[in-house]
């Protein structure tokens, strides 16, 4: 795949042209390779290889002054000798714009060991054992009169990140997942799982197609339910959809400022105290860039400053966070400048997401939950989500693909769908069991948000605010 | 207008024939190849000073194929001949690589052939071409305006301009460049009482639109001043208003909200390739299948639904779609029934509607991504002496006014939906009371287009719309406009959000 000049090169060139106080150049190499497919055929497919490069010049005083004002400019398609034109944009940008309120200094110097190294890429062969895995799964799903719809997605994601300052930092991310959702060939009953993969060596599909199957047999039985709130279990999927929500929400400034679920009322925030109410599961929510299997960039990139980034904070050093402790709230999103202006430790925004919330750090599976549920229901996943109320940041969504009744242990039937209205951090105090906590893939954040590990949820009183004739 | 120089500049025919001839050569039944760059502009600011200001620049190719019945595609970033001629090669070898799970084979509808034409869409200030100092002044002033009023806390203002920029051409013999200017402006009034924590927002509800900078420094095609004069107290009013009784009241509901609920419970429902199940997985399918055409009850007899992606200023229209079909306008919903669906050319094609021939809605969010059926401009249409909105109001003993979008909601078949919005009025008696927070509305679909009961004159009728939809796997945004005039509808759920919240 052919790429632009060497990011490496383009860092050095750009910072070398730059006449601004300081500077930070961002290069993002990505090649990405996908198949989607419906009604057991493919219907799209493509390969895509990428650079972008950004340059975020400080002027009027690089080392932290009040005045100090910065532009942002990324283009793609730039090579050595476009770079300059860039770099000069980038300059104009911040001659132009009025000082920044999170103006800091840049952060002090250091280099990534593999500074050097290309970037990794990926292409269409990171297919080649999944494709016919999946036309197998395909020949399954016609034999048994169903349809099978998905994606698969892998891509590589090489940044180098250089400042004035004299940071050189590489990070290379795979990012990857697939998607099959399975229907019976009426399209009354449909099951869907998510699996994320760094690299697709451990994705069986045959067996994802054997559990849909399993699920569609599930659903020959009907239950018609009414509005209510239901003892639920919520599996990690959608777990994760409602902790990444509750975690963008998480600015400090937002919550300093009085206008997120993290505010206090009488001003100040809720940092220290107890979000886990009379519930006794007290569960800790953390980020750690180097959790095995949800590994992500270790330093902060930022290519725009709001409420919990800046860009002055690029290449700061990101270590693991814990948010909620124990089921206390102990940090909130911040740049240096929001932590120090709170007086708060500098925890700026990491790119994965862990929930630990059974006791002792071990759980029951999803299928252990579910065996010692005695009357309610078991989720598929959840869809659509939205905010409907900051305040308490009362979130709006849809189940989908399988809402199953349980009684006894056993799935005894599915039943219709559901609008729910619930608010993640009200959750928290609400929890009645959890299990062990999973590598999980978000379906409705997924797609941003690739990296969780959550554990599944027994919530007694989940609100299903209207049904959905959906299936 | 013309397109801008540093495009037309780029070697597009030269780039063109070496990928289209490479692919020709391979042997491919059809190719397709695009160079676009999308230049967009985002400005935020947070009481009145600069939170960020981005400006990105996303340039590339692509070239999409038809080879022994399946798709492929590839897309690359170097403009030169040989990198073109590598995707070419590329995207046949995805064919490849693709054909083990490839049932259905790809036949496109046929269009007529264009050759060589250029369009630019209606602005009249390229807002790149206005100095960012002057775009962040312009919402600083306005920031600091609202600031400066009684109980306003704070004050979010954000301003977005694309400029779009697209080369297309086929082994049919198409060579079209095009041009597309967008710009959205918002500030959102933000007041807290200390004491008890509760805040509320009140946000501008100015509609992004396919026009330039003058969109912003004239009151002409929306009335800033009158908005923003309004603002502090329609804020002031909403954080001391009382909450909502849930139940069921009669629904006045202006433009700026109703052109969401259009979006989501029509524009995406009336997508074919939902219908097929092509977003089955993601997106989702509709619950208006294709064997309802034509005797699906939609709505009440005065609903009335066009799709076009030629209305002057509308954020779907454009000159040629991204498969090289000319755009048009057409109905979707005639009389309250369904009538017509959104196609591009594959699935026109292999289903034979309108005559076997696409109305033009494939398009691809940049060279990077596949061409996919994408939504045009899905508007209500107002009835030509049709009610004013103070005549709709008149007719409701109990119920709501609302105005401006803001949450949204819907299932993966378009049947049940939750919209709230940025403020509600009481209506008693026919006439306009103070307004109520909490709100929500919740229906079904076809429940509540059939308890549309009327559609307001040609004098309601406003365009909204969003940059932002969101739709296929990888994920691509389009901008897309909806008119609508007010409408009144009878008998609908409000919920309380603060008891939905269980509190």
């Amino acid at each position: 795949m052919t790429l632009s000049s060497k990011p490496q090169d383009l860092v050095e060139k750009a910072l070398e042209l730059s006449r601004a106080d300081g500077a930070v150049v961002l290069v993002d190499a990505a090649t990405d390779a996908n198949l989607r497919w419906a009604n057991n055929t493919l219907t799209t497919n493509g390969v895509s290889a990428g650079q972008q490069v950004t340059v975020i010049s400080v002027k009027n005083g690089a080392t932290g002054a009040a005045s100090a004002a910065v532009g942002v400019v990324g283009r793609s398609g730039v090579d050595l000798s476009s770079v300059e034109d860039l770099v000069r944009a980038s300059e104009k940008a911040a001659e132009e714009s009025g000082p920044a309120d999170d103006a800091d200094q840049l952060v002090p110097g250091r280099a990534s060991a593999d500074w050097d190294e290309p970037p990794a890429q990926t292409d269409i062969s990171v297919f080649s054992s999944f494709a016919p895995a999946l036309g197998e799964t395909f020949a399954a799903a016609r034999a048994e009169g169903s349809l099978l719809f998905g994606y698969a997605e892998h891509s590589m994601s090489t940044q180098y990140l250089g400042s004035t300052s004299g940071l050189r930092l590489r990070h290379a991310q795979p990012t990857g997942s697939v998607q099959l959702n399975a229907k019976s060939g009426d399209r009354s009953r449909s099951a869907w799982a998510g699996v994320p993969t760094a690299d697709f060596s451990d994705v069986d599909v045959v067996a994802v197609g054997q559990d849909l199957a399993r699920r569609l047999e599930w659903a020959k039985r009907k239950i018609d339910l009414p509005a209510g709130r239901y003892e639920t279990v919520l599996p990690p999927t959608s777990v994760a959809d409602l902790m990444i929500y509750a975690y963008w929400s998480a600015a400090l400034r937002d919550a300093v400022d009085g206008r997120s679920v993290f505010s206090k009322s009488g001003g100040g925030t809720k940092l220290g105290e107890s979000l886990a109410g009379s519930s006794a599961i007290k569960a800790t929510l953390r980020s750690d860039p180097t959790a095995a299997g949800l590994e992500c960039t270790p330093y902060v990139e930022a290519y725009s400053s709001n409420a919990y980034q800046s860009v002055f904070d690029n290449g700061l050093a990101l270590g693991p966070t814990e948010w909620i402790k124990d089921g206390e709230l102990a940090a909130l999103l911040t740049t240096r400048q929001t932590a120090a202006g709170a007086q708060a430790p500098v925890t700026p925004f990491v790119d994965n997401l862990i929930l630990d919330a059974a006791p002792g750090g071990t759980g029951p599976s999803l299928t252990e939950l579910t065996g010692s549920t005695r009357d309610g229901l078991l989720l598929t996943s959840l869809w659509y989500i939205r905010e409907v109320d900051p305040q308490t940041l009362l979130l709006t969504g849809l189940t989908r693909d399988g809402v199953y009744k349980v009684e006894g242990g056993e799935v005894v039937g599915e039943v219709n769908n559901f609008r729910f209205n619930e608010s993640p951090v009200a959750l928290l105090s609400r929890i009645a069991e959890a299990g062990r906590t999973e590598r999980t893939f978000s379906r409705e954040w997924g797609d941003y948000f690739n990296r969780t590990a959550m554990p599944a949820l027994r919530i007694p009183d989940f609100n299903m605010s209207s049904v959905s004739p959906a299936s | 207008m013309t397109v801008d120089e540093s495009f037309t500049s780029l070697p597009l025919g030269d780039l063109a024939e070496a990928a289209l001839s490479r692919a020709r050569a391979l042997g491919a039944e059809h190719a397709d190849f695009r160079v676009e760059t999308v230049r967009s502009q985002n400005i935020n600011l947070r009481d009145g000073h600069v939170d960020g200001v981005s400006d990105s620049s996303d340039r590339g190719l692509s070239v999409r194929v038809v080879y022994d019945g399946t798709w492929g595609f590839a897309a690359g970033v170097a403009l030169d001949a040989r990198t073109a001629a590598a995707l070419a090669e590329q995207a046949v070898e995805v064919a490849k690589v693709s054909k083990p799970v490839n049932s259905e084979p790809v036949v496109l509808a046929p269009e007529p052939v264009h050759g060589e034409h250029v369009w630019v869409s209606s602005y009249e200030v390229n807002p790149f071409d206005v100095p960012d100092t002057e775009k962040i002044g312009h919402f600083q002033r306005w920031s600091e305006r609202l600031l400066a009023a009684d109980g306003v806390a704070h004050v979010d203002a954000g301003f977005q301009a694309v400029q779009e920029c697209k080369y297309f051409a086929d082994l049919a013999g198409n060579r079209l460049t095009q041009q597309r200017i967008r710009t959205e402006g918002a500030l959102t009034a933000v007041a807290v009482d200390e004491d008890s924590g509760a805040f509320e927002t009140m946000r501008t509800v100015a509609p992004p639109v396919g026009r330039g900078w003058e969109f912003f420094t004239g009151n002409e095609v929306f009335d800033w001043d009158a908005e923003l004069d309004a603002l502090p107290g329609l804020l002031r009013d909403k954080l001391t208003a009382p909450s909502v009784q849930a139940g069921e009241y009669d629904l006045v509901i202006d433009p700026s909200n109703l052109w969401l609920t259009i979006h989501e419970s029509i524009g995406h429902a009336t997508e074919l390739d939902r219908a097929l199940g092509y977003e089955a997985a993601y997106a989702g399918t509709s619950f208006a299948t294709l064997d309802k055409l034509g005797t699906l009850k939609y709505g009440s007899p005065v609903m009335n639904i066009t799709g076009d992606r030629v209305s002057e200023h509308g954020l779907g229209t454009v000159g040629f779609d991204d498969e090289g079909v000319q755009t048009q306008a057409w109905d979707i919903v005639k009389d309250g029934t369904l009538v017509g669906y959104q196609l591009d050319r594959r699935i026109a094609q292999l289903k034979g509607l309108n005559g076997g021939r696409s109305n033009g809605c494939a398009f691809a969010d940049s060279a990077a991504h596949v061409p996919i059926q994408r939504m045009a401009n899905v508007s209500l249409r107002p009835a030509p002496d049709g009610p004013s909105t103070k005549e709709l109001i008149s007719r409701v003993r109990r119920g709501l006014y609302i105005i401006g979008d803001k949450s949204w909601s819907i299932d993966m078949q378009r049947y049940n939906f939750q919209f709230t919005g940025q403020r509600a009025f009481l209506i008693e008696d026919g006439e306009l009371k103070g307004q109520v927070k909490d709100f929500a509305y919740q229906a079904t679909t076809t429940d509540f287009w059939g308890a549309m009961e009327a559609v307001g004159g040609p004098q309601t009728y406003v365009v909204g719309g969003s940059f932002q939809c969101g739709k296929g796997q990888p994920g691509q945004v389009a901008p897309v406009s909806h008119g609508a005039p007010a409408a009144l509808f009878r008998g609908i759920r409000i919920l309380n959000t603060v008891q939905e919240a269980g509190q």
